[in-house]
């Protein structure tokens, strides 16, 4: 792949993250166990639309070919969404969407910081504006982990089953592959291996704190950063992408 | 002066008479604390039931750009509800309390939310009329005699007027946009348009709580008198959009200086008061479960803090 192309993946990679992140929070707007977390949640989701839709401005940037951000966003077909499986799994219950959050912003949160120290300027500038609003996220849901770890018995079991089961799709955050290596070695990307340090580091002192054991490391399922994806993956594409399919090529 | 009844109720008078506000503290009669927590408890619900239908377009917003938008605007309405519920909370009810009469169907909230959201025109429908409706009511509120309940308004108030541009700028690309689009933008116009009226609550004659409610200046205009403030502001608007109201009745009045309407069905209004309305039972049976299924995470939240404070005395 030429420089640019991998460019426009890795980027692709980190916009869709966010987006389809955002999208499963978003659906629980105003279905939240309380009002409290009802906002906090849709104030997640809206940053991370928020950054989906910088990062897909990029995106089609270094494209260059003539693509907006919400051509990526709403008419590209599930092979070519480059997110992680982990985020792109149902809410669940409270337990299982904070597992889900907790995991994905403790690693993205270092990911971010890293990001900032980028030779690609953009991604630097993207990386900087964002960092304040995916730090509030890594606490928010780390301090969740904690109350219902660290709660009553329902809650602690909920919490731990949540983590149980979600576990084997937290490593292909930190799997590398070609693109990966490649955008590292120009200075670009982000080592993922730096990163695994400090998110098992985080993660197991707030498991600690909450009183959760850490799950074993099992199977790592993984694909999503190559198009392969879980099938809940085309009921998210097809809910997200039915008015652009419906009415093609208007303006809203 | 000796705290009499009489003497309290002087006092609680005197203050209405010269524009001072009511605060917490003060002496109130009990029906006026009442009305209160009746009146602000249903608009924080409606806040939070509104949550739902407006909701139902976050996942299939046309644009990102919109799905920012409408997110924002969603979680402002959270917003306004926990100024609300706070507000609420000071005349001596409790949020469990609040939600428990709403989730039993004691309470009641906006019936407007009670009408489904079909198209994404819809979307641009309830922010341009439901929220314009909604401004003029609260316009109003910013003067009520009650001051936790006022300034909750002043601050509700600004960001309601950008949603209202908001809606009005959505139904607007679709009323300049493909013939596909216009007809969604009308065929949103022509559900929403009577329900928006009905908002203003019923006639000045049937009203039951209006006339006290505007001795005691919690509210300052009759609901005739907003609803009226409301076509007028409105007619011109849909105009502008090439846009027609559903009301044949509909014209200019020189002689009054303000637009005639037609009859509006009342029956239809009382039916969805009353619970009959399209979504009733799902805006209920939502907000009963998220509430229900809520419950342990509440309780692992109080628990944990317990723990916390226990532990913090103990260091």
């Amino acid at each position: 792949m030429e420089n640019k192309e991998v460019l426009f993946d890795y980027v692709l990679r980190i916009a869709d993250n966010a987006l389809i992140l955002g999208h499963r929070v978003s659906e629980l707007c105003g279905h939240g166990p309380s009002l409290e977390t009802d906002i906090g949640l849709t104030n997640i989701a809206l940053d991370l639309v928020g950054h989906a839709r910088v990062l897909l401005q990029y995106a089609a940037d270094v494209e260059g070919k003539g693509r907006t951000d919400d051509d990526l966003a709403f008419l590209r077909d599930i092979r070519e969404f480059k997110n992680v499986l982990l985020v792109e799994q149902p809410n669940g219950n409270f337990a299982n969407t904070i597992a889900r959050q907790f995991l994905f912003d403790t690693f993205n949160y270092h990911f971010f910081a890293a990001l900032t120290n980028s030779k690609d300027e953009n991604l630097v500038a993207i990386a900087k504006k964002s960092i304040k609003e995916v730090t509030y996220h890594y606490r928010y849901s780390a301090e969740w982990v904690i109350r219902l770890g660290d709660g009553t018995e329902e809650s602690h079991e909920k919490m731990q089953s949540a983590l149980n089961e979600i576990w084997d799709y937290a490593g292909e955050m930190f799997v590398a592959d070609e693109v990966d290596k490649q955008m590292l070695a120009e200075g670009i990307g982000v080592d993922l291996n730096a990163i695994k340090a400090l998110w098992e580091e985080r993660v197991t002192a707030i498991l600690k704190e909450a009183t959760l054991d850490k799950p074993e490391d099992g199977w790592i399922q993984k694909g999503g950063k190559q198009g392969k994806h879980t099938e809940q993956m085309g009921f998210v594409l097809a809910e997200i992408q039915w008015m652009q399919r419906a009415y093609p090529g208007m303006e809203w | 002066m000796e705290n009499t009844i009489e003497n309290l109720e002087a006092k609680f008078q005197a203050k209405l008479d010269a524009e001072i506000k009511i605060e917490p503290k003060d002496w109130m009669p009990d029906k006026y604390r009442k009305t209160l927590v009746r009146q602000i408890s249903q608009h924080a619900h409606s806040e939070i039931v509104g949550m739902l239908p407006e909701g139902n377009w976050i996942t299939r917003a046309p644009s990102l750009r919109r799905k920012i938008g409408l997110l924002a605007k969603v979680q402002d309405e959270g917003g306004h509800g926990l100024y609300l519920y706070s507000a609420a909370e000071t005349l001596g009810t409790s949020r469990d309390q609040m939600f428990e009469d709403l989730n039993s169907g004691k309470a009641k909230y906006s019936s407007i939310f009670n009408y489904p959201t079909l198209t994404w025109a819809d979307i641009g429908a309830v922010g341009w009329l439901v929220d314009g409706a909604a401004i003029m009511n609260q316009v109003m509120l910013t003067r009520a005699s009650y001051g936790p309940y006022a300034r909750a308004m002043v601050r509700i108030c600004k960001e309601e007027s950008f949603h209202q541009r908001q809606g009005y700028e959505i139904t607007m690309a679709l009323a300049q946009g493909s013939p596909e689009q216009k007809e969604m933008a009308q065929d949103a116009l022509n559900r929403w348009w009577w329900p928006s009226l009905m908002m203003f609550g019923p006639s000045d004659a049937e009203s039951t709580h209006s006339a006290q409610s505007m001795a005691w200046k919690i509210k300052r205009k009759s609901n005739d008198e907003l609803r009226q403030s409301f076509v007028d502001a409105t007619v011109p608007q849909a105009e502008f959009l090439g846009l027609t109201l559903p009301d044949k009745d509909l014209k200019w009045n020189e002689e009054r200086g303000h637009y005639d309407y037609g009859a509006i069905d009342w029956d239809e209004f009382w039916q969805v008061v009353k619970g009959g309305g399209p979504c009733n039972k799902d805006r209920l049976k939502v907000r009963n479960k998220a509430y229900n299924e809520g419950a342990w995470v509440r309780e692992a939240a109080m628990a944990h803090a317990e723990k916390r404070a226990e532990r913090k005395k103990n260091n």
